[in-house]
C-alpha cells in the first residue's frame, strides 16, 4: 500500500514552463495546487556567475538533462525494426529537474503563423489532390489565431521578448516579419544587438529579395520586471545560453520569470525528486484521482487531487497517458486510437562558411543572435509546384562561440595536432546559413509503450517510431537550393553544407532538435486528437495535457511561444468554466 | 515620557495583567502593520523559530544579548502583561517585574509611540499571535553590563523623546514620516552615530547627527539625510519615489538593498503602504544633508573620471591587476560604466557602500555575494554570487580598491589584512539569513 498524502485541488506533474504557468493561473483562481517534479531543484543561485560557463559539464556532459537511466526512450525508423533504447543522449535533450528545458533553452520565442494553426485548411485549399502523400495526417490546431493572440502577448510580457515588430494590428512595420500574424502589442523589448553574421546575412538576404529580421528572443535586450513583478538582467552576450543556465539572468525561464512569485503564495507547493509514475484513474475510468510517484527514497507515495496537470516534457506526457489508461493507444495499422499519434519532429540543415579575413567574434553573442526571414513559411511561396507541404525558417544564427563546438570543415581531423591546427585556423572566421524545417505528421511516425524495455519502476519506456519522409526530403532539397544562392552572395573562402536528402534517415546519435512535439494532439474531433482544444483529455475530463505533445505536426519555428500560449489558453478555460462545472469542456458528438 | 518619570514607574511593576476581551479585527490588524513597522519580528524570532518566540541573540558591545519571548504565553512570554506593562517596556524598557530592559530593545526610539498605537499593538500581540511556550535563552553579560538597575541611569541620561505631537508646520504625510522614522521604525538604531556610552547622538531631527550614518557592525549604515548640501551622494541622489521603491521592493534606480537592510526591507518596510513609505521618504527628504568633505571630488571630476574608467576599461590595453579582477568577475554585470542595469544590477558609480570610510561592507559583499528580498510586489531574487571560493585576500584587496577608486569614486586603498579578518568573520557566521516575509513570519495564519 503506497504512503498517501494530504488531498489537493491540483497536481502538476512536472515543473517547466507550463507547470510553472499552470500553476500561477491555478492559484489565482484559488486552488492549492501541487508540482511534483521528478528532478532536483534549480534556482537563480544554481546558475550564479561564472559557473555555468563551461562547456564541458554543461554543454558536453549535458548536466542539465534527463539521463536516460531515468528516462531512456526506445527508437526505431519504421514500423518493422525493433526499438532499442538510447545509452546517450544525442538528437534530442530534454531538460531535467524544477525549470525544465526551460531552463537550459536557447531562448529564440517566436510566435507560428496563423496558417501554421491552420496547416490542414490550407492544404485543403492549395494542394491538389495527389499532391502530398496519402500517409500525412496533418490537421488543424483547433484554435484560431485571434483566440491565441492574447495569451502569446502576455507570455511574451512575461519573457521581456525582445525583437521588431513586424505587424501591428494589422499594419506592416519596417525591420520586423512582413509574414507575422498580427500583433496586438509590439516587441516587449527592443531587438538585440547585431554582429558580423547578421549583418552579412541581412545584406544577402536582402539583395535576394527576402525579407530578413532578428531573430525573436528571450534573450533579454534591456532590464526587464514582467507582469508578475519578476525581472532580467540585460543580455551581456557572453554565448553561454544553448544547454546552460543563464549565469545573467538574462534568459527567460521559469527561474527568472515565474518561479519566485509562484513560490510566494501560500497556496503553492512543489516537491522535487517526486517521479511520477501513473496518474490513478476512478474505477470507471473517467476520473482521475490523483497521481502516484517515487520519491526520492524511493517509496512510492499516493497523491490524491481533483484535477491532474500532466505538465512534463512532451515525450513524457504521452508516456503517462499510456502508463496510465488515458484515452486509447494509437494503432498505426487498424488507424485507430489517438495517443502516441502523429509524433513529430523538426529537421535541419545548413552551409557552414567560411573566412579567411572576416572575424565574426562569435563568443561575444546571445543564444537568440541572429536574423531569419520567413519568406519560406506555409503560404508564402508555391511549394505544391515542388511537390511539398511546410516551410522554413531561414536563418544565420550564431548563438555561441564555445571552442568545443567549434564548426570545422569537413576535411579537417577531428582530433591530434590536425584538430589543434583547424581550430586555430577556423575558430572566429565561420558563420552558418540554416534553415529549420517544418515537419508532418505521418501513420507511422508514433509514439507508444516499448514492449521489452523498462525503467527502474518497472514501467514500460516509451518507444518512439520515426523517420524523414519523402515531404521533408524535398522540402529540405529547395530550402538548400535557397541557401546556396545566398552563399553565393557571399562568396565565403571555403564552404560546405548537410542536408536531409532523399535517402537520408533520421540519425539518433548527433543532436537535430528538442521540439519533439505531438504525440497527444489537440483538436476538435475526439477521433483524431487525444485532447480537445482546452488540452482537456477526451476520456479523462480532470486531466489536461499542456506541451508541445498538442501540436498535431510541427511548423518551422521554435515551439516554446506557442506552447506557453497553448497553457494560458487552457487555463483560462479551466478558470472560466471547468472550475464552476467540471466535466468534459467539449462533447465527444 | 519624560526623564524624571522612569524611576518613578518602576513602581508600577505589579500590576496585573487585564485580557483584553472584544477587540475587533481592525485593531488586531492594524497592530498587526504596526509590529511590521517596528520590525518587532526581526529581533524577536531566530532564523527557524516560531515567530516572536525570541531567542534570537544579538550582538553588541557588551556581549550578546538574547531577545525576549513577546508571545501572549503566560509563561514564557508576554502573556500576563497589562496594557500598561506593555506601554511601559515598549516606552521605557521597562519590564512587568520592573527591571530594565537592554537597550538592543529600541525603546529609547519607541518612546513616541501615541497610546492609540500602543493599544493596536498590545491587543495584536494578545489576540493576534500564537502563543509558544517556550524559553529562550537569557542574556548574561559580564560585570557591570549584568546590573540592569545601572540602565536607569542611562535612561536617565540619554532619553528625552516624548510621545509624538505633529508639527503644524510641516505637512501632515512629512510628519506622518518623522514619527515612523523616529519611533517604530527605529531608523537611527542603524544610521545615527553611537555616542560614548553606546547611545545615540540624537533621537529626532533636533540633533545634526540625527540618521547621519554610522558603523554598524562591520557595516556602514550610510546618511539617511536626504535634503539639501552634501556631496550628492546616497539618498541626496535620490527621489522620493525612488527611496519609496527601495523600502518597498529592496530596489531602485541607484541601489539594491545589501547587509542587515536586506531583512528590514524584507519583513517590514515592504510591507508597509505605499503612503506611509511616501512619508518616509519626503521626511527623509526634509532633513538637511551632512556637510561635504571639502577633499571630495566635485559632481563635474567625478563625471569625468566615470568616463576615463568605462574607456579604459573598455579598451582593455594595459591594465591593471583590478582593472583585469573587475573585467573578469564583475563586467559581467556592473558593466564597465559600473553603472549596472537599473533596478537589477546595482551602479558601483557614486555607491555608498563602495565610497564609505570602512571598506568591510564591500568586501563583505565580494565576498560572500548578496540577494535582494522577495517581496510582494517584486518577488525576483537575481543573487549576486560570492567571490570568496574564486579570489584570495590579495586578490579582492586589489579588486576592492579598484572599484572604491574607478569611475567617480573616491575610497581609500584596501589591504589584504582587512579582507582576511572579515573572511575570517564570515567563516564564523555567514551572513546568509533566509529572507522569506510571506512564508514562515505570517504570523495571522497561525502557521507553523
Amino acid at each position: 500500500m503506497a504512503k498517501q498524502q494530504p488531498r489537493v485541488d491540483a497536481v502538476i506533474v512536472g515543473l517547466g514552463w507550463t507547470g510553472s504557468i499552470m500553476g500561477m493561473e491555478l492559484t489565482d483562481a484559488g486552488l492549492n495546487v501541487l508540482a511534483l517534479e521528478r528532478g532536483e531543484d534549480r534556482t537563480n543561485e544554481d546558475f550564479a556567475y561564472p559557473k555555468p560557463a563551461d562547456e564541458l559539464q554543461y554543454g558536453i556532459r549535458h548536466t542539465m538533462m534527463q539521463k536516460p537511466k531515468q528516462s531512456a526512450v526506445t527508437i526505431r525508423r519504421n514500423l518493422d525494426e525493433r526499438a532499442l533504447p538510447q545509452r546517450k543522449l544525442g538528437a534530442f535533450l530534454p531538460g531535467d529537474g524544477v525549470g525544465g528545458a526551460g531552463a537550459h533553452w536557447t531562448g529564440v520565442l517566436i510566435r507560428p503563423t496563423p496558417t501554421d494553426l491552420q496547416l490542414k485548411t490550407f492544404a485543403d485549399q492549395a494542394f491538389g489532390k495527389g499532391v502530398l502523400q496519402d500517409d500525412m495526417q496533418i490537421q488543424d490546431f483547433g484554435v484560431s489565431w485571434d483566440e491565441l493572440e492574447p495569451h502569446f502577448s502576455f507570455f511574451e510580457k512575461v519573457c521581456g521578448q525582445s525583437g521588431t515588430t513586424g505587424n501591428l494590428n494589422g499594419q506592416i512595420q519596417a525591420g520586423g516579419d512582413p509574414f507575422e500574424g498580427p500583433r496586438s502589442e509590439p516587441y516587449p523589448l527592443p531587438a538585440l544587438q547585431d554582429t558580423q553574421n547578421t549583418q552579412m546575412f541581412e545584406k544577402a538576404a536582402k539583395q535576394l529579395g527576402y525579407h530578413p529580421f532578428p531573430n525573436p528572443s528571450a534573450n533579454v535586450s534591456r532590464a526587464w520586471t514582467n507582469p508578475y513583478g519578476m525581472q532580467l538582467g540585460p543580455c551581456n552576450y557572453c554565448g553561454f545560453c544553448s544547454r546552460y543556465g543563464c549565469l545573467n539572468y538574462s534568459k527567460a525561464s521559469p527561474q527568472t520569470c515565474i518561479l519566485n512569485a509562484l513560490k510566494q503564495r501560500s497556496n503553492f507547493d512543489y516537491r522535487t525528486n517526486a517521479n511520477v509514475t501513473r496518474v490513478e484513474l476512478a474505477a470507471d475510468g473517467k476520473t482521475a484521482t490523483g497521481v502516484t510517484y517515487v520519491d526520492g527514497n524511493g517509496e512510492e507515495v499516493f497523491q490524491p487531487a481533483d484535477m491532474v496537470i500532466l505538465a512534463s516534457y512532451a515525450l513524457n506526457n504521452v508516456r503517462l497517458m499510456l502508463n496510465s489508461g488515458i484515452g486509447q493507444p494509437y494503432d498505426p495499422v487498424a488507424r485507430t486510437g489517438t495517443v502516441g499519434r502523429n509524433y513529430s519532429y523538426q529537421i535541419g540543415g545548413g552551409i557552414n562558411c567560411y573566412f579567411d579575413d572576416i572575424e565574426f567574434n562569435p563568443f561575444a553573442t546571445a543564444g537568440a543572435t541572429g536574423k531569419m526571414f520567413n519568406d519560406f513559411s506555409p503560404g508564402n511561396f508555391d511549394s505544391a509546384a515542388h511537390g511539398f507541404i511546410g516551410g522554413a525558417k531561414m536563418h544565420s544564427s550564431q548563438a555561441s562561440g564555445t571552442p568545443i563546438k567549434t564548426p570545422l570543415p569537413k576535411d579537417a581531423p577531428s582530433w591530434g595536432q590536425g584538430y589543434k591546427d583547424a581550430l586555430q585556423k577556423y575558430y572566429g572566421h565561420h558563420m552558418k546559413l540554416s534553415m529549420t524545417g517544418s515537419v508532418m505528421s505521418y501513420r507511422s511516425n508514433m509514439l507508444d509503450l516499448d514492449p521489452t524495455w523498462k525503467d527502474p519502476y518497472g514501467m514500460p519506456l516509451l518507444r518512439m517510431t520515426f523517420d524523414w519522409k519523402q515531404n521533408e526530403h524535398r522540402l529540405s532539397a529547395f530550402m538548400r537550393d535557397r541557401l546556396r544562392e545566398i552563399a553565393d552572395v557571399l562568396k565565403p573562402d571555403y564552404r560546405d553544407e548537410s542536408f536531409n536528402l532523399e535517402g537520408s534517415h533520421f540519425k539518433v546519435t548527433s543532436y537535430v532538435s528538442t521540439h519533439n512535439v505531438g504525440g497527444a494532439v489537440m483538436g476538435t474531433d475526439p477521433s483524431t486528437s487525444a485532447v480537445n482544444r482546452y488540452l482537456q483529455s477526451w476520456d479523462v475530463h480532470n486531466v489536461f495535457v499542456p506541451g508541445g505533445n498538442a501540436f498535431p505536426q510541427n511548423f518551422q519555428a521554435n515551439p516554446t511561444d506557442l506552447i506557453a500560449a497553448l497553457t494560458y489558453w487552457s487555463a483560462k478555460k479551466i478558470r472560466e468554466d471547468y472550475l464552476k462545472n467540471p466535466g468534459p469542456l467539449m462533447s465527444r458528438s | 515620557m519624560t526623564k524624571h518619570l522612569i524611576p518613578l514607574l518602576a513602581g508600577s511593576a505589579f500590576v496585573l495583567a487585564t485580557p483584553v476581551f472584544g477587540a475587533d479585527d481592525d485593531t488586531v490588524e492594524r497592530g498587526a502593520y504596526l509590529a511590521r513597522a517596528g520590525d518587532c519580528v526581526a529581533c524577536h524570532t531566530t532564523e527557524d523559530g516560531k515567530a516572536f518566540a525570541g531567542g534570537l541573540g544579538i550582538e553588541s558591545p557588551f556581549g550578546i544579548i538574547y531577545s525576549t519571548n513577546i508571545t501572549p504565553d503566560d509563561e514564557n512570554g508576554i502573556g500576563d502583561y497589562s496594557e500598561e506593562e506593555f506601554a511601559a517596556a515598549l516606552r521605557e524598557g521597562e519590564r512587568a517585574d520592573g527591571a530594565n530592559l537592554y537597550p538592543a530593545m529600541p525603546y529609547p526610539s519607541y518612546a513616541n509611540l501615541t497610546d492609540d498605537d500602543i493599544h493596536a499593538l498590545y491587543v495584536y500581540f494578545m489576540q493576534g499571535v500564537e502563543p509558544v511556550a517556550e524559553k529562550p535563552p537569557q542574556t548574561d553579560l559580564g560585570f557591570p553590563f549584568n546590573q540592569r538597575w545601572g540602565i536607569s541611569a542611562w535612561n536617565w541620561l540619554f532619553i528625552d523623546h516624548p510621545t509624538f505631537e505633529p508639527s503644524a508646520s510641516n505637512p501632515e504625510l512629512t510628519e506622518r514620516g518623522r514619527y515612523l522614522v523616529e519611533g517604530l521604525g527605529h531608523c537611527g538604531s542603524c544610521h545615527t552615530p553611537r555616542g560614548f556610552a553606546a547611545q545615540e547622538s540624537a533621537l529626532d531631527d533636533d540633533g545634526d547627527d540625527y540618521l547621519a550614518g554610522a558603523n554598524l557592525g562591520d557595516w556602514w549604515a550610510p546618511s539617511l539625510r536626504g535634503g539639501a548640501g552634501g556631496d550628492g551622494r546616497g539618498i541626496q541622489g535620490w527621489d522620493t519615489q525612488a527611496i519609496v521603491d527601495y523600502l518597498k521592493t529592496g530596489r531602485n534606480a541607484h541601489a539594491v538593498v545589501g547587509g542587515e537592510m536586506t531583512s528590514v526591507v524584507a519583513h517590514s518596510t515592504s510591507h508597509l503602504t505605499d503612503k506611509d513609505l511616501t512619508g518616509i521618504a519626503q521626511y527623509l527628504k526634509s532633513l538637511p544633508a551632512n556637510p561635504a568633505d571639502e577633499d571630495a571630488p566635485t559632481a563635474d571630476a567625478r563625471r569625468q573620471a566615470a568616463k576615463e574608467t568605462e574607456a579604459h576599461l573598455t579598451a582593455a590595453k594595459n591594465l591593471s591587476d583590478g582593472e583585469r579582477l573587475y573585467l573578469d568577475n564583475c563586467a559581467a554585470c556592473h558593466l564597465n560604466d559600473g553603472m549596472g542595469a537599473e533596478r537589477v544590477f546595482p551602479p558601483l558609480d557614486d555607491n555608498a557602500l563602495a565610497n564609505a570610510d570602512n571598506p568591510t561592507g564591500l568586501i563583505h559583499t565580494i565576498l560572500a555575494g548578496a540577494k535582494p528580498p522577495a517581496t510582494s510586489t517584486i518577488p525576483a531574487q537575481l543573487p549576486m554570487p560570492g567571490f570568496g571560493w574564486r579570489l584570495s585576500d590579495d586578490e579582492v584587496a586589489t579588486l576592492a580598491t579598484f572599484v572604491r577608486s574607478a569611475w567617480g569614486n573616491d575610497g581609500d586603498v584596501v589591504d589584504a589584512e582587512q579582507v582576511a579578518e572579515v573572511r575570517d568573520e564570515l567563516d564564523d557566521a555567514p551572513l546568509d539569513r533566509a529572507v522569506d516575509p510571506e512564508g514562515e513570519l505570517n504570523q495571522t495564519d497561525g502557521e507553523d
